[in-house]
């Protein structure tokens, strides 16, 4: 469901495993029969094409069926109820459910009444967690090392469950996670998380080994708490500039679909700190070995 | 009918009294209470070991009808009081549609008088409609028995109009209930506003939603001299503010659910709808300041807030899923635990439970005194019991509390001199 409920050596056993499997999508031939047989379903609720392919192709590269549901065909518009669908989906003899949603607990909620295993594809605000597992895996690949590392979050922490994934992981294997955002951005008490709070980026990112630039998510800007673009990209967003008086080497790293010129600069974005394009392959890697975990063993639910 | 209820522990706040005893009922009155008293009765129970209160008064009861019998009705609803220990509770006005006018009394009292299974009495709304803007006619509701008028569910928004109907409240002498919100501010939210709704994604209900309000409703009771009860209050803030105005000679009173003081925002967590509620569950701090009121007599007395729903509406996505909790039937075993824990004793309990509630709305309830209504609760303090999905009287199963286990079992309830629900143990 996320990683705030995975213990840290639950996490290293889905990093490891995932290095194994990278090793697959080089093959010439990318396929492993690890869930031959098996039946993946991607529940979406809400528009995603990079993970909702990145999880058709793990499934695909286990040898998997994959069924893709897209909400806008489905009866949902006919008013059927979560549940009910996801206990139409489970009579379909269906081994998971990959469930992207925008309520935010809606993985658990429908968890607690299928007996299909639930992969959480992001709900809502609270928790993306195969996003901050292949940001997690990203990192450690790069540096040798998760412990001791300093990372700054920056961009919309409030509305942001790749930021809350991401800073439960970090914090389990003793990372030392600094979000940043303009104040109405950051959502209340965050430090009890176990991060320190900044609204000074050139503050929050002096010294860190690398930064997770997050999307201003301006299509939600019901709350009237969003800055003008230009002036966010002023104070906030990462440009050679920036991030060369904050240290060097500092990676760069960001969730996708990326908003050239507000959040980040596109010299950034495609310049030789970004792994931005890595971590889309290693996503691959990291559902192929949650949804391997989740198959293979007993009921589990991540 | 002559009944005698022998040797059980006799608590009653409003004689100050623990003492095992009997208590003797003739024609539905409580004729003598004491030690040895053995009259002719023409029935009687045994009850050594067992704890005889007065029945419970529940100022805060959500019985559905008319316009939501899938959620409950009040004969589904007073059953579930009766196993509960509550003989008598206060129907909220929110019903569809809303008890806003002497039609509307009347034909609930119709309904209550042909399927009521413990005394039920009426609040009628304080806007016509709930819907803020136009005072209802509060002398003629209460003139066909309506004890206080509330809006509960929402808070009159507009000050103004709150300012009349304290007015014409304290005219004609009537009770106020503050169902304190400023929707402006808690807008959307789910749960308390904090590291609650910042961990799980959520928007959040800030304490401050709750005590604002308090804070203008008490300044408009100071003005008008309308008496007002402070319904569900969850905060310490709030606390402080109930305190304060109290010591100032504001004619105010508040009351508390159980899910307030036993559980604490943690248990929301794992997004169980079923712990959805409105105000949200706090902070511990805040739980450790609802007890200390409690205690200190800051807050007057324990209310279920009873407030069911179908499953259709619970078992949905959790920012979709309605807000409230059963409560009828896991109120006592709840409140016992503050005695357990040291934090009451049982005359404290028995004032929070029965004699404060019934002295607030007025009524000859809540009390074991020669005279009284015979409303009886026989409780085994001891006992423990688990609570069940299944094992609910009340149409609607949206407990916080199901899984737990709790200690206090009603044996029997009476009311009227009439054993009304007996637990399947007790013998006779």
């Amino acid at each position: 469901m996320g990683l705030e409920r995975l213990s840290k050596a639950e996490i290293e056993t889905i990093l490891s495993t995932a290095a194994s499997f990278k090793e697959v999508s080089t093959r010439e031939i990318k396929k492993v029969p690890a869930l031959r047989g098996k039946t993946v379903v991607n529940l979406f609720y809400e528009p995603s094409t990079r993970t909702r392919m990145s999880f058709e192709v793990a499934a695909k590269r286990l040898s998997a069926d994959v069924i893709n549901v897209a909400i806008e065909t489905s009866s949902v518009r006919k008013g059927e109820t979560l549940i009910d669908t996801g206990r139409n989906i489970e009579a379909l003899k269906a081994d998971i459910i990959v469930m992207r949603h925008s309520s935010s607990g809606a993985a658990a909620i429908l968890a607690k009444k299928v007996n299909a295993n639930v992969v959480n594809a992001g709900d809502g605000w609270h928790e993306h967690p195969t996003q901050a597992l292949l940001d997690i895996f990203t990192l450690k690949e790069k540096t040798g090392k998760i412990k001791g590392l300093k990372v700054c979050i920056i961009g919309d922490i409030a509305h942001s469950r790749v930021a809350r994934s991401n800073i439960w992981g970090l914090t389990k294997l003793g990372a030392e996670v600094t979000v940043c955002a303009p104040r109405l951005l950051i959502p209340p008490e965050i430090e009890k998380m176990g991060v320190k709070v900044s609204d000074d980026a050139d503050k929050a990112i002096k010294g860190v080994d690398a930064v997770n630039v997050l999307r201003m998510q301006f299509e939600r800007d019901e709350e009237t708490a969003f800055p003008q673009r230009l002036e966010y990209f002023k104070n906030f967003g990462i440009t050679r500039e920036r991030l060369s008086k904050a240290g060097t080497s500092i990676i760069v790293m960001h969730p996708g679909p990326i908003n050239r010129g507000v959040e980040i600069s596109s010299e950034v974005a495609d310049g030789a700190s970004s792994v931005i394009l890595e971590q889309v392959t290693n996503g691959i890697a990291v559902r192929m070995a949650v949804l391997f975990l989740v198959a293979g063993g007993e009921k589990k639910k991540t | 009918m002559r009944v005698l209820v022998k040797n059980s522990r006799i608590i009653d706040a409003s004689q100050n009294l623990d003492k095992i005893g009997d208590i003797f009922i003739e024609s539905g009155k409580i004729k003598n209470v004491g030690k040895n008293i053995s009259p002719n009765a023409d029935k009687i129970i045994e009850a050594s070991g067992k704890i005889a209160i007065p029945g419970l008064v529940d100022m805060h009861v959500h019985l559905r009808e008319p316009g939501r019998e899938d959620k409950e009705t009040i004969e589904s609803g007073t059953l579930a009081a009766a196993k509960g220990g509550i003989t008598s509770v206060l129907a909220m006005p929110n019903t569809e549609p809303a008890i806003d006018c002497i039609d509307s009394v009347e034909r609930v009292k119709e309904i209550i008088k042909k399927n009521a299974k413990v005394n039920v009495f009426i609040a009628a709304a304080i806007t016509k409609n709930r819907a803020g803007r136009e005072v209802t006619e509060v002398k003629k509701l209460k003139n066909h028995g309506v004890l206080a008028v509330t809006d509960d569910g929402s808070s009159v928004d507009d000050t103004d109009i709150m300012h009349r109907a304290l007015c014409a409240a304290a005219k004609e002498k009537i009770l106020v209930i503050c169902h304190c919100e400023d929707k402006k501010l808690s807008a959307l939210g789910q749960v308390n506003k904090g590291f609650t709704s910042t961990r799980m994604g959520l928007r959040g209900i800030s304490k401050e939603s709750e005590y604002n309000r308090i804070k203008r409703d008490i300044d408009l009771a100071a003005k008008t001299g309308s008496r007002i009860h402070i319904a569900h209050v969850s905060c310490r803030e709030s606390v402080e503010i109930i305190a304060k105005a109290k010591k100032r000679g504001i004619p105010v009173t508040a009351e508390t659910a159980p899910h307030y003081f036993s559980f604490d925002e943690s248990e929301i967590w794992g997004f169980d709808t079923n712990k959805k509620m409105n105000p949200p569950l706090r902070c511990a701090d805040d739980v450790l300041s609802l007890k200390q009121a409690l205690a200190e007599g800051v807050i007057d007395a324990v209310a279920s807030d009873h407030a069911p729903h179908t499953e259709n509406e619970k078992d949905v996505e959790f920012d979709k899923a309605a807000f409230g909790v059963t409560g009828l039937e896991t109120e006592l075993s709840a409140c016992i635990k503050l005695v357990e824990e040291g934090l009451l004793d049982w005359l404290q309990l028995t004032r929070l439970i029965a004699y404060n509630p019934a002295s607030i709305l007025g009524i000859n309830k809540g009390s074991l005194r020669p005279g009284s209504d015979a409303d009886i609760v026989l409780v085994d303090a001891d006992k423990k019991w688990r609570v069940t999905r299944d094992g609910f009287v009340s149409k609607s199963k949206n407990s916080c509390f199901i899984g737990k286990t709790l200690r206090g079992v009603v044996e029997c309830t009476i009311l009227n001199g009439q054993i009304i629900y007996k637990n399947e143990s007790i013998p006779g």
